[in-house]
């Protein structure tokens, strides 16, 4: 394709830009990824705005539009404070997981870092999105946008109807718990948001058509039927116990909740859901759209599309972003998501079109097999951060990268160096990553295991602690208190050792009169 | 693909939430506002402020793990650590070697945000009033404006309520069913058409719905004198709009910069709250010695003088600005009087005179405020004695002048006395108690 407008193949002359240039950048990184690199995409929706408006989309996690909540305002305010004060730069895009896929571009950025960003956001991450398995398992891009809206509707009804204070206590203490309003493994169907906004709508017209003020006045029978005794068992598997996804089973079985308390639990719990799927592949999500846009960069350099000026902007900015300080740099803050993702990527290029003997040796399935493009795609279709390190993290990069495993036990007076990048150690440090990335093994395993809804109606919930890591003992109060408030008894967090089944500490609350 | 310009789109999309976060974060901020209040100076009143609170105030808790146990982490950069090697553990949050823990349990310190300077001065008087605002407000029948106060069916022309008349115009017409402006126009083609085609019962129709139609229009009328209306307005008494404040000090030999500076905070309190109530807000630098001079604002806080005290020099001079410039008809007056409490013996009698019959009168308000030594101290032994103006005002006041008076020491005295003063509810001016 050659670029009109003027100035030979290039798309754009300088560091400024319009509308016009926007297309024709966009077509021509369009031709790119679908013809030589094989993405496949939702509809591309690409939105410029504002810094304000991108602080904006920082406090709403990124989404366009959210329900009103005070820590919005509070991330908000702190976001433009750093901001202002210039501690904190702004990122060039944001990306939504939504079909059409929506990118926000910053005002600022220059033709060639709005090139980077499209390619970047507008088809690495919409490509990633549309085709990795937990995206597709948890999340309906289709409906997504008309479920905010729903909810940010429904949330603002509910203040009007009980008041500011009312609405404001349920969802502080749903934020509490939103960590653990998540569904770990998939339930019967996917998800589809569209049907739930029309079943929530469904459930009020039926309240109030079936409602009748007669049945308030109706004396009640002394005693009441006796209540039927059942077997723990039995009980337990009415209640689907155990249970981890706290807030499912607040709003299923919370006795003193009024519909529209369980309908915000519902809401936080399906955005946390929304979000689940990205915690998990940060890396590769990462890895995958820094790939693909540097091969994009690349190619339209190699086409003469772009300038050598604009081709060293670019890789200023690349290596800046898969930048890894060192463990020992004051600047090191953990692995940084972009360079190893796309270490890891370049690596399997490398191990798929030009292998070495290690290669072939411990990725006997791939290496070799001249289709980069091919594997690559395959993993990130299959993959999560998890099982994605344990797979393809080789030998060769832990080396590069000199990768070493650490560990830390409190008991000790000393950290011990358990594996470096060594013949011994490639294995051990592999799995020793594979697990940071582990949500199950990151997030503490919090599940609600009891409650006899006829006795006292005391909810227990235990915390498996593996290696004695217990929780923040002040912040557990906190969240164990709007638990309470929430359940309306009392409620018993033991954190147990899984090993030996001993309890090592007991939290308890009791639910404040009141409150809901 | 479609590319979106939200760059237009209105601002403030987080408003709500702000407010709803300052709402949750009140008692803090008004806090951390109060004790802002007491290290900013004139030149910034008109700003905003950053303002610090405790994090802990807005704490969103989750469950997350607490340093501990036996934790792991794998590291880039290894340099020289060969397997099994044990490592001295470093110093908690210090550099190196697996420092950087859990990202999530970094704990909320302080949190520092910037209020607008409405939102600043909201919180900063909440609660406080201006007393005998309304006093004036109705009394002075002089100045009037004028008020919106709905339709009428009388006026004159040039208040016709063009939307309204229409209104009601197009409402009238569609109940009378007025043919619609082209509904003639279209039964003439239908008769023309009827003709042409010859077709004689059409045309009969035709013609007998083209009378009828032009029949309603000409006897309906388009506006009809029952459509008019005039916008009305009536005479509502107009308030003060402006204040003008005086400032009075004394600059003798006696007063430290110390008590000067507690003068200068509390005229400052004074300033920001007259400019939050009126529209225009004028000040008048007053200081003495044995003589009174009207200065401006720099030359009455900075440049030194010395002298006797004279304190009635003082009112004299106020009466004769009032006198020249501001007529207590068109003017809400406020004084504000700082002195360390020392007079000449013989010009109490006179200060009193004047401020009884001739300056109380026509203030609003008048306040005084003694400002003392830092410290406090008195020499062993020695009894405090109450200063000659303060015996003199206090005795003013027990005769039921409306005047208020405090004593200030130290910086942080002046915020709460300031709210003394001007509580709701509360009428200083009657109260007699003195803060020590």
């Amino acid at each position: 394709m050659s670029a009109d407008g003027g100035f030979g193949r290039l798309l754009y002359p300088g560091a400024d830009w319009d509308f016009a240039t926007i297309r024709r950048v966009y077509d021509a990184i369009e031709e790119i990824a679908l013809g030589e690199l094989g993405l496949d995409t939702y509809p591309n929706q690409i939105e410029v705005i504002s810094a304000e408006q991108m602080l904006d989309a920082y406090a709403s996690n990124g989404m366009p539009l959210l329900y009103r909540h005070w820590s919005f305002g509070k991330r908000f305010a702190r976001n433009e404070g750093l901001y202002r004060r210039g501690f904190q730069g702004l990122a060039y895009e944001i990306v939504i997981n939504s079909s059409p896929c929506i990118s926000y571009i910053m005002e600022e950025n220059t033709a060639t870092m709005q090139a980077l960003v499209i390619a970047h956001a507008a088809f690495g991450h919409n490509h990633f999105f549309k085709n990795n398995y937990l995206f597709r398992q948890w999340t309906d891009a289709e409906g997504i946008l008309p479920y905010l809206d729903f909810a940010k509707g429904y949330v603002a009804q509910c203040e009007e109807r009980h008041g500011h204070a009312a609405v404001e206590r349920v969802l502080d203490a749903a934020h509490a718990l939103m960590s653990h309003g998540v569904h770990r493994y998939p339930r019967r169907k996917r998800p589809d948001l569209r049907s739930e906004e029309r079943r929530e709508r469904e459930r009020r017209e039926h309240e109030e058509r079936v409602f009748n003020d007669l049945w308030r006045t109706v004396p009640a029978k002394p005693g009441g039927p006796p209540a039927p005794s059942l077997d723990e068992a039995r009980r337990r598997a009415l209640l689907e116990l155990p249970q981890e996804n706290i807030l499912y089973f607040l709003e299923k079985a919370a006795p003193r909740l009024k519909p529209w308390q369980r309908e915000i639990l519902r809401i936080v719990r399906h955005v946390a859901q929304y979000f689940y799927p990205q915690s998990q592949t940060k890396l590769m999500n990462e890895g995958c759209a820094t790939w693909v846009h540097y091969q994009i960069m690349n190619r339209l350099h190699e086409r003469g599309q772009i300038s050598d000026g604009h081709f060293m902007e670019f890789l200023h900015s690349h290596t800046n972003v898969v930048f890894q300080p060192e463990f020992d740099d004051p600047r090191f803050s953990g692995i940084n998501p972009y360079a190893l993702g796309f270490a890891m990527m370049e690596d399997i290029a490398r191990i798929a079109t030009s292998p070495t003997e290690e290669d072939r040796e411990w990725f006997p399935d791939f290496a070799g097999c001249g289709d980069a493009l091919g594997v690559l795609r395959h993993a990130w279709a299959n993959y999560r951060d998890e099982s994605f390190v344990s797979q393809f993290l080789s030998p060769a990069l832990i080396r590069r990268l000199r990768l070493f495993y650490l560990v830390d036990d409190s008991e000790e007076d000393h950290l011990e160096v358990a594996a470096i990048h060594d013949e011994r150690g490639f294995r051990r440090v592999r799995r020793a990553l594979s697990r940071q990335y582990d949500v199950g093994h990151q997030d503490p395993d919090i599940q609600v295991v009891d409650v006899d809804l006829a006795g006292d109606r005391r909810l227990i919930l235990h915390h498996r602690a593996p290696d004695r890591r217990l929780l923040d003992a002040e912040d557990a109060r906190l969240v164990l208190q709007h638990l309470a408030d929430l359940w309306g008894y009392d409620v018993v967090l033991k954190e147990i050792d899984p090993k030996t089944e001993a309890v090592l500490k007991e939290h308890h609350a009791s639910a404040r009169p009141g409150m809901f | 693909m479609y590319i979106i310009d939200r760059r237009l789109n209105p601002g403030g999309k987080s408003l709500a939430n702000r407010q709803r976060f300052l709402r949750r974060a009140k008692a803090l901020v008004r806090e951390a506002v109060r004790e802002s209040a007491g290290s900013r100076s004139v030149k910034d009143s008109e700003q905003g402020a950053t303002v610090t609170i405790p994090g802990s105030g807005v704490r969103e808790p989750t469950f997350h793990r607490a340093p501990g146990g036996r934790r792991e982490h794998v590291l880039p950069g290894n340099k020289e650590y060969v397997e099994g090697q044990t490592i001295p553990r470093p110093p908690a949050g210090g550099g190196a070697g697996g420092s950087e823990g859990s990202p999530d349990g970094g704990g909320e310190d302080a949190f520092r945000f910037a209020l607008t300077h409405e939102e600043f001065l909201d919180l900063f008087l909440e609660d406080l009033e201006l007393p005998d605002l309304a006093k004036r407000r109705f009394t002075d029948g002089e100045a009037r404006t004028w008020r919106r106060a709905g339709y009428s069916i009388s006026g004159s022309p040039a208040n016709l309520a063009l939307v309204k008349t229409l209104r009601n115009s197009l409402s009238r017409r569609i109940a009378l069913r007025r043919p619609k402006p082209g509904e003639v126009d279209r039964l003439e083609a239908e008769r023309d058409a009827a003709e042409m085609l010859g077709d004689a019962e059409r045309l009969e129709a035709a013609l007998q719905e083209l009378a009828q139609a032009r029949r309603r229009s000409q006897r309906i009328p388009y506006i009809d004198p029952i459509d008019v209306r005039y916008r009305q307005f009536l005479p509502e008494p107009k308030p003060i709009a402006q204040a003008v404040m005086f400032c009075l000090m004394d600059v003798s030999g006696s007063m430290t910069e110390h008590m000067k500076d507690l003068a200068k905070r509390f005229y400052l309190l004074l300033y920001i709250f007259l400019k939050r109530r009126y529209r225009h807000v004028d000040i008048v630098f007053i200081r003495h010695t044995h003589e009174a001079k009207e200065v401006d604002e720099e030359t009455f806080f900075r440049s030194p003088e010395t002298g006797g005290t004279v304190v009635s020099t003082a009112l004299e001079e106020m009466l004769k600005v009032v006198a020249a410039r501001y007529s207590p008809r068109d003017w809400n007056i406020y004084a504000a009087q700082a002195s360390d409490g020392d007079n000449t013996t013989s010009d109490n009698e006179r200060t009193a005179r004047l401020l009884a019959e001739q300056i109380l009168p026509i203030c609003q308000y008048y306040a005084y405020l003694e400002v003392g030594r830092e410290d406090g101290m008195h020499p062993v032994g020695f009894i405090p004695r109450e200063s000659d103006l303060w015996r003199t005002y206090g005795t003013l006041r027990k005769e039921g002048h409306p005047l208020a008076m405090r004593k200030v020491r130290h910086r942080r005295e002046i915020y709460p006395v300031f709210r003394d003063l001007f509580r709701k509810g509360a009428d200083a001016t009657k109260e007699a108690r003195a803060t020590p």
